[in-house]
């Protein structure tokens, strides 16, 4: 719902409500010539006159004359990190001089989070982890405890990169739910909607002027441009049967030859959510740990069993990421696990495109 | 909040030696109330931590109506099955489980059963094989054929022998390599299916073990015009996390450790007709 409007000079006063109501605020930042998230204090850390250019294996910012603090599209992470801890401690194990065990579970300490500049994919890919580790009878407690109390602020996208693809599977440039703000960022200021109770809780005492019907225009026109800008597309929104139906494509093995199976795609993937456990002991053997840490479906002891590596090469595990992500996701989430981010394509340093591999796969051509 | 990765303290009450390399551990939860509380079905599975080592996936072999212990036997393999092999009675452990859906026995009673396996002692199959052989009378002709690579591969050999002398009970061993003294076939136990003399009308088929030696059974039993829903079998992946979630045990679109390991073959039949999937 349309709350008003808050002139570009006022968006302080946002993070200081945020402040006030005891969140820790995250938002985007430029370190080491990439956007990422990191504790926000004031808004002249946000990446303001920056955008930036994306294309396959290639990821630069340059700097622009404007002065919007969101005019790129997006970081190499989303909020999976915040939320699936790239590393976190499960449970600790106590032995006593007996040898009695005692277990207790490890809990991620308390801070509630609030997320400026979040994009319409990383809802999306936000809402398919929700469903991944909340989504069952028995809901993962460590996800839990970093999700409940996260306040995100959404910033609808403007200006995609050269690697987005959200228009092609529904999910951007337009943030559609799961924010509590969401924001249209136009040259003076921004458009605030609310999407939750406490998202027009906190923007109530922020004196927020009327919108003009000039202004709505504008933001609407921006992001009608920025889904048509978007030169990237996946075939269509459910490959399941295509992909299922080529195992044996020669595509697969072409990929392997260019693929480093390195996991950069993998870990940049907002919704990729493998892990693997790790244990520990204290040096003097009275105390273990239990943690888990992301694994990724490019490494060889993914699929090992005893005697046995199931997917022995980069062909079966280049193609159980793809197959996974654009086909069977729909057999165990109800849609794609694809949000179009781009990131995979970005961040993969032999530029390997999704879209391109998946289109031969599925156009059912062997030399693609 | 029900924490679904926190293991149970547990005991090791009895070991008992198998075969080289493979023993059993007779377990009960120390918490009264958490070993009252616990049950399973048979080809249901529990994680095990070995204190500092890490967790694995074994079946329950033991009856589940058996509230007094738990057993799992174990092959010492890898770096924790090695660890669990120099435990004793009265050692501790962390259990947590029961895990996956298990053999369809409901489906089974009245039935025939023909039970498939390859591999060494393979445990989600001897669960099943106790459980009928304990309630025989319940289930129609029993079938059992177990493979092995090698003639010494084969524990509990004098099970099979006692197995072979019940009523309506057959007992196919193989092992792609004899001995001399080797008493059962030599060759895959697939290439044996011929002689189990299947009724296809009221035959149901539950096998476990490696892959290729599900898809050459399941090429055996058409032979009889076994229908292919009657067909059930046990799948093996890596399994960390035994909830579903930190994905290792995809095959597809499904996760091993809770929408099988235990799956009816029509699920799972285009999966198994791609290698390294």
């Amino acid at each position: 719902m349309e709350a008003g409007f808050l002139q570009h000079g006022r968006f302080q006063a946002l993070l200081d409500v945020l402040h006030g109501c005891g969140y820790r605020c995250i938002g985007p930042q430029v370190r080491d010539g990439a956007i990422v998230y990191d504790a926000l204090s004031t808004c002249r850390e946000l990446p303001q006159g920056v955008r930036d250019l994306q294309s396959a294996g290639s990821y630069r910012l340059e700097r622009t004359s404007g002065l919007r603090y969101f005019g790129w599209a997006n970081g190499l992470q989303a909020l999976k990190p915040m939320v699936f801890a790239p590393e976190e401690t499960l449970w600790r194990v106590q032995r006593a001089d007996d040898g009695a065990l005692r277990f207790s579970a490890s809990r991620p300490s308390f801070a509630n989070l609030a997320v400026i500049g979040v994009r319409a994919c990383d809802l999306a890919a936000l809402a398919l982890l929700d469903r991944h580790f909340l989504g069952t009878a028995v809901a993962d407690p460590c996800y839990a405890a970093r999700r409940s109390g996260m306040f995100l602020v959404a910033v609808h996208c403007s200006d995609p990169s050269g690697s987005c693809f959200c228009a092609s599977t529904g999910d951007g440039p337009q943030a559609s739910g799961g924010f509590d703000l969401a924001l249209s960022e136009l040259d003076e200021g921004f458009i605030v909607e609310t999407g939750s109770a406490r998202g027009a809780d906190t923007v109530a005492g922020l004196g927020l002027e009327p919108v003009t019907a000039s202004q709505r225009d504008a933001a609407a026109r921006q992001i009608d441009t920025a889904r048509a800008r978007q030169r990237r597309g996946l075939p269509s929104r459910d490959l399941r049967a295509a992909l299922v139906s080529n195992p044996e494509h020669p595509r697969w093995e072409q990929v392997a030859q260019r693929c480093l199976a390195c996991g950069n795609c993998t870990s940049v993937c907002p919704t990729c959510f493998c892990h693997a456990v790790c244990d520990s002991m204290e040096l003097d053997g009275s105390a273990g740990a239990h943690a888990r840490i992301w694994d990724s479906c490019f490494t060889a002891g993914h699929s090992q069993i005893h005697g046995l590596t199931v997917r022995p090469d980069t062909r079966t595990r280049y193609r159980q990421w793809l197959t996974h992500k654009l086909g069977s996701w729909h057999e165990q989430f109800g849609r794609s696990g694809c949000v179009g981010c781009g990131r995979c394509i970005s961040w993969c340093p032999a530029g390997i495109d999704i879209t391109e591999e998946a289109a031969a796969i599925c156009s059912g051509s062997s030399d693609g | 909040m029900d924490d679904p990765l926190l293991p149970h303290e547990a005991e090791v009450a009895e070991y008992i030696r198998e075969s080289a390399g493979i023993f059993t551990l007779r377990l009960r939860f120390r918490d009264p109330a958490v070993h009252a509380g616990y049950r399973f079905a048979p080809g249901q599975f529990n994680m095990l931590y070995l204190y500092g080592a890490g967790e694995v996936p074994i079946s329950v072999v033991s009856d589940p109506l058996d509230d007094t212990l738990f057993d799992h036997t174990i092959r010492a393999l890898g770096r924790v099955t090695r660890g669990f092999a120099q435990l004793r009675a009265a050692d501790r452990l962390g259990i947590r489980g029961p895990y996956g859906r298990g053999w369809p026995l409901d489906q089974a009673r009245g039935r025939d059963v023909v039970i498939i396996t390859g591999g060494l002692g393979c445990a989600p199959a001897v669960s099943l094989i106790n459980y009928i052989v304990r309630r025989r009378e319940e289930f129609g002709r029993l079938v059992i054929m177990q493979g092995v690579k090698h003639a010494d591969d084969l524990i509990w050999a004098e099970r099979y022998r006692r197995w072979s002398q019940m009523a309506q009970t057959q007992v196919v061993v193989a092992a792609d390599v004899g001995t001399p003294l080797w008493p059962w076939q030599v060759g895959h136990v697939t290439d044996f299916i011929g002689q189990a003399h299947i009724d296809a009308r009221k035959t149901i088929v539950m096998m476990c073990g490696p892959e290729g030696m599900m898809r050459a059974a399941v090429g055996g039993l058409q032979a009889y015009g076994l229908p292919e829903s009657a067909v059930w079998l046990s799948m093996e992946r890596s399994m960390q996390c035994a909830v579903g979630r930190c994905g290792h045990c995809q095959i597809g679109g499904k996760f091993v450790c809770k929408d099988g390991p235990v799956f009816n073959y029509p699920q799972v039949r285009e999966l198994l007709a791609v290698r390294g999937l």
